[in-house]
C-alpha cells in the first residue's frame, strides 16, 4: 500500500524526521487559506500516488498567498499518468543549502533491509546509479541486530559529510530506520533530504510504501487507505476477498491460482488476443465467490468475451463444474463465456457443462484453444 | 531418493486444529505420509485424523522423533512458528501460509543463516514426493512417482504442468512449492543443488514467474553447475508494472523483474524456455529421450 507524501511526511513525524510544515487541500479556496496561514512564500504540491508529478507541472512555487489558489486550481483534476490529482500539498518554503537522497527497501535477493543514501539529491536514484555511482552509499541491515551504530557512523563518513549536516544526517537515518521497520515499510525514500542554510535537516519528500501483510497490525495505516484512487472494480474485489487487476484489453480473464492466471493472460496475448484483467479467484468451488467474481470481469465495459481457466486439484472437476453452472445462474451475463476446466475429474466436469450449459458458454479442453476461442469471440464480439 | 520429504520424513503438522490444517492433514494421511503429530497450542492430548496433538513442538519432537515440519498457523504467528521449529531442530519446515509480513521473514531469514534447515515458503503449496510423502496441499492424485524434479513459484501452475506430465506417463521425483512471497525461505538454486545430486531426477522443471532476480540466478546457476536439462517456463509477460499480480512477490518494478528479462537470462544460459504450459511436458518428453 502506497501512502500520498503528506500521510508519508505524517508518519515520518511521528518518528521525529522533520519536515516542513504545510497542508493538505481539496480545493483552490483550501489552498488559498493554507498559504495565508504559513503565509511567505509556498510550494503546492500534487499528490499523487505514481511518480513524474514535477515534470508534469504537478508542482507550483508561489509567492503569495493569493497566486496560491490559482496555482492549486491549475494542479487539481490534472492527469498524471492515470492518476488525477484530487488534492494538493501546501508547503512553506525553506532556506536549501543541499539536496540528499535517502532510501531504506527490502532486497528481496539478500532478504535483509538496505539503505541507499547518496548527496545527489533530488533526482531519480536510478539515474544517480548511471551517471555518478560513488556517489551511493549502500549498508545492509540484518535486522536481527538492527542498525548498529557503526554503521551510521560508516554511512556518514563514506558519504564525506562533516559538522551539523553529518549529525543530522545521522538522526534522520536512525529515526527512519525505525519508522521503516515499526511501519512495517517495504520502502521508505526521502528525495531530497535537504540541508537548510541553519544546519536542519529535513524531509522535503516522502515516499512510503507499506507491506500489505502487515496491515492487521497497523489499523491507523490501513485506515490512510485512498479507496476512491482505486478502480471501482478492483474496490469491489477487494472487499470480495478476489485478487483483480484491471488491464486495457477486451478478453476478460479469471482462474483459479495466481500463476495460472497469470499464464492465461500470456497464453490470450500469444493468440493474438488483449488481455482485459487478471482475476484469482481461488482455490475452490463457491459458486457465489465465482459469480462475483464474473460479475466484476463483465462489469468493465470493454469485455467482449470472457475466459475462464480453471484447474480442478483438490476441489473435484465435476464440483467446480456444479459451482460454475450455479454462478452462471445467479449472474445474468451473456457475454461469451468460454470455459476451460483440467485436472482432476476434469472429463466428468466437461460433460457436466456440456449436457446443461447455456448457449453463451463454450467449453474447451487445452488452455490454448480456449484462449484462441475466446480471442475470437472478443474479436466478432461488441456490446 | 528425493529431496527434501521422502519415506524417512516423520511429519509434524503445526496449526493441525484450523480448518485448514486439520483437512490437509487427513489428505496427506491418505496419501501415505507418516504424520507423526500435530501441534496447536492449548489443543494437547486430543486427536485429529488419528494424529496425536501436542501444545509444543518441543514436546511432539520428544514424544515422536519428528523430523519435518508443515505450517497452517495463521499469517500473523507464523514467524514465531517457524522459530519454534527450528530451535527444536526440525530439518525442513514447509510454510504453507499466505500474508506473513515481509518484516518477520526477514527475521526468519536471518535466523536460517545460522541454523542447519530447509525453509520451504511461505505462501507456497509444500513439497510432494509421490508415493514417498507429502507435507503440502498439492492434490496427490495428479502426481506420479519418476524422474523428473519440479520447483516452482506458483502452486496452480505447477499442477497444470505436472498434471500434462503425468499424462504422458512421466512421472516427478519431488516437486517443491517455494513460494510466491518477496521473500521467501529458500531460492531455485538451493532445490536445483539437491535435484543435481538427486540420483532419481533426470531432469528438472523449473517455473518461474515476475518480480525480482531469482530465476537469473537460478540461470547462471543452471548454464556453471548443472549437468541434468532443465526445462523452464516464467508466467507474467502481459502483467503491468507496479500491481501485484495475485502473489505478493509478482510485481514488476523495472529491469530484472520482468518476464523478457527473465526469459531473456535463461536463453542465455542456454535452458530451453517453454511458451505456455503444455510446451513444458513436451520439452520434458525431449529432454529425457535425449538422455536415455
Amino acid at each position: 500500500m502506497d501512502l500520498y507524501e503528506y500521510q508519508g511526511k505524517e508518519l515520518l513525524r511521528q518518528f521525529d524526521i522533520e519536515t516542513l510544515e504545510g497542508n493538505v487541500a481539496a480545493s483552490p479556496e483550501e489552498a488559498r487559506a493554507a498559504a495565508e496561514q504559513l503565509g511567505g512564500p509556498v510550494a503546492i504540491k500534487a499528490q499523487v500516488l505514481t511518480g513524474g508529478r514535477g515534470k508534469a507541472g504537478g508542482i507550483k512555487v508561489v509567492e503569495e498567498p493569493e497566486d496560491a489558489e490559482e496555482a492549486a486550481r491549475q494542479i487539481l483534476g490534472m492527469e498524471i499518468g492515470d492518476h488525477t490529482v484530487r488534492q494538493v500539498l501546501v508547503e512553506a518554503g525553506a532556506d536549501i543549502a543541499s539536496e540528499m537522497y535517502l532510501s531504506i527497501l527490502v532486497d528481496r535477493a539478500e532478504k535483509q533491509s538496505l539503505i541507499l543514501f547518496s548527496t545527489e539529491g533530488g533526482v531519480d536514484i536510478e539515474e544517480v546509479a548511471e551517471t555518478n555511482p560513488d556517489s551511493i552509499v549502500r549498508i545492509y541491515v540484518d535486522p536481527l541486530l538492527g542498525l548498529l551504530p557503526y554503521q551510521v557512523r560508516e554511512l556518514v563518513f563514506d558519504a564525506g559529510l562533516e559538522g551539523d549536516v553529518a549529525k543530522g544526517v545521522g538522526q534522520v537515518l536512525n529515526n527512519l530506520y525505525k519508522a521503516f521497520t515499526e511501519s512495517d515499510a517495504s520502502l521508505v525514500e526521502i528525495n531530497p533530504l535537504v540541508a537548510t542554510e541553519d544546519g536542519r535537516v529535513l524531509a522535503l519528500d516522502a515516499k512510503v510504501t507499506i507491506d500489505n501483510s502487515s496491515l492487521f497490525r497497523h489499523q491507523d495505516i490501513g485506515e490512510m487507505h485512498d479507496v476512491e484512487a482505486a478502480d471501482p472494480g478492483e474496490q469491489r474485489a477487494q472487499e470480495a476477498g478476489l485478487q483483480y487487476v484491471k488491464l486495457d484489453g477486451d478478453v476478460g480473464i479469471l482462474g483459479n491460482g495466481a500463476g495460472l492466471v497469470m499464464s492465461t493472460l500470456d497464453v490470450v496475448a500469444q493468440a493474438g488476443g488483449d488481455p482485459a484483467n487478471f482475476l484469482d479467484v481461488g482455490g475452490g468451488a463457491d459458486a457465489e465467490k465465482i459469480s462475483e467474481a464474473l460479475d466484476i470481469v463483465a462489469s468493465n465495459q470493454q469485455v467482449k468475451s470472457v475466459l475462464f481457466n480453471i484447474f480442478g486439484g483438490i476441489t473435484r472437476g465435476d464440483e467446480v463444474a456444479r459451482g460454475l453452472l450455479s454462478a452462471l445462474e445467479q449472474s445474468e451475463i451473456d457475454l461469451p463465456i468460454v470455459v476451460r476446466l483440467d485436472g482432476t475429474n476434469a472429463e466428468e466436469g466437461r460433460e457436466i457443462l456440456a449436457e446443461n450449459t447455456p448457449e453463451n458458454v463454450h467449453t474447451e479442453e487445452t488452455m490454448l484453444d480456449a484462449a484462441r476461442k475466446a480471442v475470437e469471440l472478443a474479436q466478432n464480439g461488441s456490446r | 531418493m528425493a529431496i527434501l520429504v521422502d519415506n524417512e520424513t516423520r511429519l509434524v503438522v503445526q496449526g493441525i486444529t484450523g480448518r485448514e490444517g486439520r483437512f490437509h492433514t487427513g489428505r496427506m494421511v491418505e496419501s501415505g505420509t507418516n504424520v507423526v503429530a500435530g501441534v496447536t497450542p492449548g489443543k494437547g492430548g486430543q486427536e485429529y485424523e488419528s494424529v496425536p496433538v501436542f501444545n509444543t513442538m518441543e514436546e511432539a519432537i520428544e514424544e515422536t522423533g519428528a523430523n519435518a515440519s508443515v505450517i497452517f498457523v495463521p499469517a500473523a504467528f507464523c514467524a514465531d512458528a517457524i522459530f519454534e521449529s527450528l530451535d527444536f531442530d526440525i530439518s525442513t519446515v514447509c510454510c504453507i501460509t499466505e500474508g506473513v509480513p515481509v518484516h518477520d521473514m526477514m527475521k526468519v531469514a536471518s535466523y536460517l543463516r545460522v541454523k542447519d534447515a530447509t525453509l520451504i515458503g511461505p505462501n507456497c503449496p509444500g513439497v510432494l514426493s509421490p508415493g514417498k510423502a507429502n507435507a503440502s496441499i498439492m492434490p496427490n492424485s495428479i502426481f506420479t512417482p519418476g524422474n523428473v524434479g519440479v520447483v516452482s513459484r506458483s502452486g496452480t501452475l505447477t499442477y497444470q504442468i505436472v498434471n500434462e506430465l503425468t499424462q504422458r506417463d512421466i512421472g516427478q521425483s519431488t516437486a517443491v512449492g517455494i513460494g510466491g512471497d518477496p521473500i521467501i525461505g529458500t531460492d531455485f538454486i538451493e532445490i536445483l543443488q539437491q535435484l543435481e545430486a538427486d540420483p532419481e531426477t533426470e531432469c528438472v522443471v523449473m517455473i518461474g514467474e515476475i518480480g525480482g532476480n531469482a530465476e537469473q540466478n537460478a540461470a547462471e546457476y543452471v548454464q556453471s553447475e548443472m549437468t541434468k536439462p532443465v526445462v523452464a517456463y516464467i508466467a507474467g509477460f502481459t502483467a503491468p508494472e507496479g500491481k501485484t499480480m495475485g502473489h505478493a512477490g509478482a510485481i514488476v518494478s523495472g529491469g530484472d523483474s520482468t518476464a523478457e528479462a527473465k526469459s531473456e537470462a535463461l536463453q542465455r544460459a542456454g535452458i530451453r524456455a517453454a511458451t505456455n504450459p503444455s510446451e513444458v511436458a513436451e520439452l520434458v518428453a525431449e529432454a529425457l529421450d535425449e538422455r536415455s
